[in-house]
């Protein structure tokens, strides 16, 4: 057992933790003070005002003795804020991405020359990184602190720690996200922050690396279930990742800009292995680490085959890691590198799969709760998009498909199969089963806004999806089109005309995805704060239910 | 660089990384189907369903 911090006042992590902040408060106000960059010194600013922020925040806390939440059997005070911060990060990336979607599809009305922060360019990067890495990251750092504590049966490690990862991720996200606004850019897909962002987010990931570990190591429950597994691979992954393709050298260290280590097909190929292992390691372990603690328990049945989940996590991250160069075919890269990628894209649909077919199965005995649990309901479907864009992907690696699909709007349908239908279900999912546990709700404020919520987003990536494809490969076929004397049929602008109702069908889908969220944020919103069930759902929960409300 | 050429590399990574990947994949479920392991993950598949709530 730990020892209360009553009893122990000179807890070492209340002397790092602040050591820490002051030491990065220090660094921020040299570099306002003495940058020539002005961009720098906007950066370096925003750094020391949130820095004050969290200061603050920090003695409010720890101040005045000891907070309850830090004496109980888990601390559940970090996993209530990571669940507000995911709700209010999806929905401002998810409105970002609607916002881009309407200039693409109406540039007469949404663009502004005058505002160069809202140029699509800048906002591209600002909509992919707050979905990705704000949304799905504090969703995953979340999920993670609360489900390593239930199935180590130990408290989180490191005391204050914790809150520091969630308020230096926070940190991160704010100063990459302000950084594209202002034009700040290492022009890295999924890596576009500078050095110094990348310099904090490795301080703040290894801090998430060891507090993660450390609840593990004393861990009461003999067995490390598969889902710390997963979330470890995550973990340690993008940690290795994050530091290689970010290998750079600053002009100076009072300038934002930085150059990275690689040149020509050397960077491209790392910039792709990195890119595709964010899909693989954050995007995908991370959440399979959701689903092998969220769909069990919400189903009330243990995972169909543990042996089968085994296979499915060293397979999974054996194979996932060499499909990068499936990103560079027909390129500069050697014609052995590209087919090396091809190949084991192909083969990680068997891992997909048959992790696919253990979250499924799992409800075997449950199936009827389907009928009447909108919450597992959504995890479902999540696991069948999972299945369906871990299909669509190896299709699309082979270099014949390639040859049609790549560079157009179908790779961009793809993603968002993966990303609204898999990520973004299985967080929401796990984000309503999260709220009524951690809040001590009986249940959620309302049953139907969840139907709602389901069908709305489900109709948008229908609407997304099938858009993009038929978009996608129009796009590609007319880019490959000749005439009879061997001359291109379209020229690129005619290619661009043609897509525009599909872009029109893409802002709905998006428009109607967002309205989803923000129907459960209204509903997470009653349930935490007020506890209250919906009028017409009150007399005969079990009725209402029944009858999928 | 004297020692290995290209070719060298490249034939080394062909053959024995197969055989790596075999060898560990072999390993891998050889570990998930050993029979004197069933009853651990039988019981591992249910850790979900046991964590108890008294926080």
């Amino acid at each position: 057992m730990q020892p209360s911090a009553a009893a122990n006042p000179m807890r070492l992590d209340l002397v790092l933790v602040p050591a820490l902040l002051g030491l990065a408060l220090v660094i921020g106000l040299i570099e306002a003070a003495r940058s020539p960059d002005p961009l720098m010194v906007i950066q370096a600013w925003t750094f020391v005002a949130c820095l004050a922020g969290v200061g603050i925040w920090f003695l409010k806390r720890y101040g005045g003795g000891v907070p309850a939440d830090e004496t109980g059997a888990y601390q559940n005070d970090v996993v209530k804020a990571g669940v507000i911060a995911s709700m209010f990060w999806g929905i401002a990336g998810m409105l970002v991405g609607v916002i881009i979607a309407s200039q693409l599809a109406f540039p007469d009305i949404f663009y502004f020359p005058a505002l160069p922060e809202l140029n699509f360019g800048r906002l591209r990067p600002l909509h992919t990184s707050a979905v990705i890495f704000a949304f799905g990251g504090n969703v995953l750092i979340a999920t993670s602190f609360y489900v390593v504590q239930r199935t180590s049966k130990a408290r989180l490690a490191g005391g204050s720690w914790p809150w520091f990862v969630f308020w230096g991720y926070q940190m991160f996200i704010v100063l990459a996200g302000t950084g594209y606004l202002l034009g700040i850019t290492e022009g890295r897909e999924y890596a576009e922050p500078e050095w110094y962002v990348d310099i904090w987010l490795t301080i703040v990931w290894v801090a998430y690396l060891l507090v993660f570990l450390a609840t593990i190591w004393k861990r009461k429950e003999p067995h490390i279930y598969v889902a710390n597994w997963f979330y470890l691979a995550f973990i340690v992954t993008i940690a290795m990742l994050h530091l290689v393709n970010n290998m750079s050298m600053p002009v100076s260290l009072l300038e934002t800009k930085s150059y990275s280590a690689f040149s020509g097909v050397q960077d491209a190929l790392t910039q792709w292995w990195y890119g595709h292992n964010a899909v693989g390691f954050f995007l995908t372990a991370g959440f399979l680490a959701i689903m092998y603690y969220f769909v069990p328990k919400r189903a009330e049945r243990p995972v169909y085959s543990y042996r089968l989940s085994i296979v499915h996590f060293w397979t999974l991250i054996f194979i996932y890691i060499w499909a990068g160069p499936h990103h560079l075919h027909y390129t500069a890269l050697p014609e052995w590198a590209q087919t090396l990628g091809m190949t084991f894209s192909v083969m990680l649909w068997m891992p997909s799969w048959g992790g696919m077919i253990n979250g499924l199965m799992t409800l075997s005995g449950a199936w009827d709760k389907l009928r009447t649990d909108p919450v597992l309901r959504m995890l479902v479907v999540s696991v069948a998009f999972y299945g369906m864009s871990t299909f669509e992907g190896p299709v699309m690696s082979v270099k014949a498909v390639n040859a049609l699909s790549h560079y157009t709007d179908w790779t961009i349908g793809h993603v968002h199969s993966g990303a609204l239908g898999w990520v973004g279900f299985v967080s929401f999912g796990a984000l309503y089963c999260l709220v009524p546990w951690l809040w001590r709700r009986d249940r959620l404020y309302s049953n139907a806004l969840v139907e709602w919520h389901f069908w709305v987003a489900t109709i948008g990536i229908l609407f997304y999806i099938t858009a993009m494809w038929v978009s996608g490969i129009m796009q590609g076929l007319m880019w490959r089109a000749y005439n009879d004397y061997g001359f291109l049929e379209y020229s690129f602008v005619e290619t661009v005309q043609a897509m525009h109702p599909y872009y029109i069908i893409r802002t709905l889908g998006g428009l109607l995805y967002l309205s989803g969220a923000l129907i459960m944020a209204y509903n997470l919103w009653r349930t935490a704060a007020r506890g209250d069930v919906r009028k017409s759902e009150v007399s005969g929960t079990a009725t209402a239910v029944a009858q999928g409300a | 660089m004297e020692g290995l050429t290209y070719e060298q590399v490249a034939g080394f990574a062909h053959s024995w990384g197969m055989v790596y990947f075999v060898v560990m994949f072999l390993a891998v479920l050889a570990y998930a189907l050993w029979p004197s392991n069933k009853a651990r993950f039988d019981r591992a598949a249910s850790i979900p369903l046991h964590d108890d709530e008294s926080v």
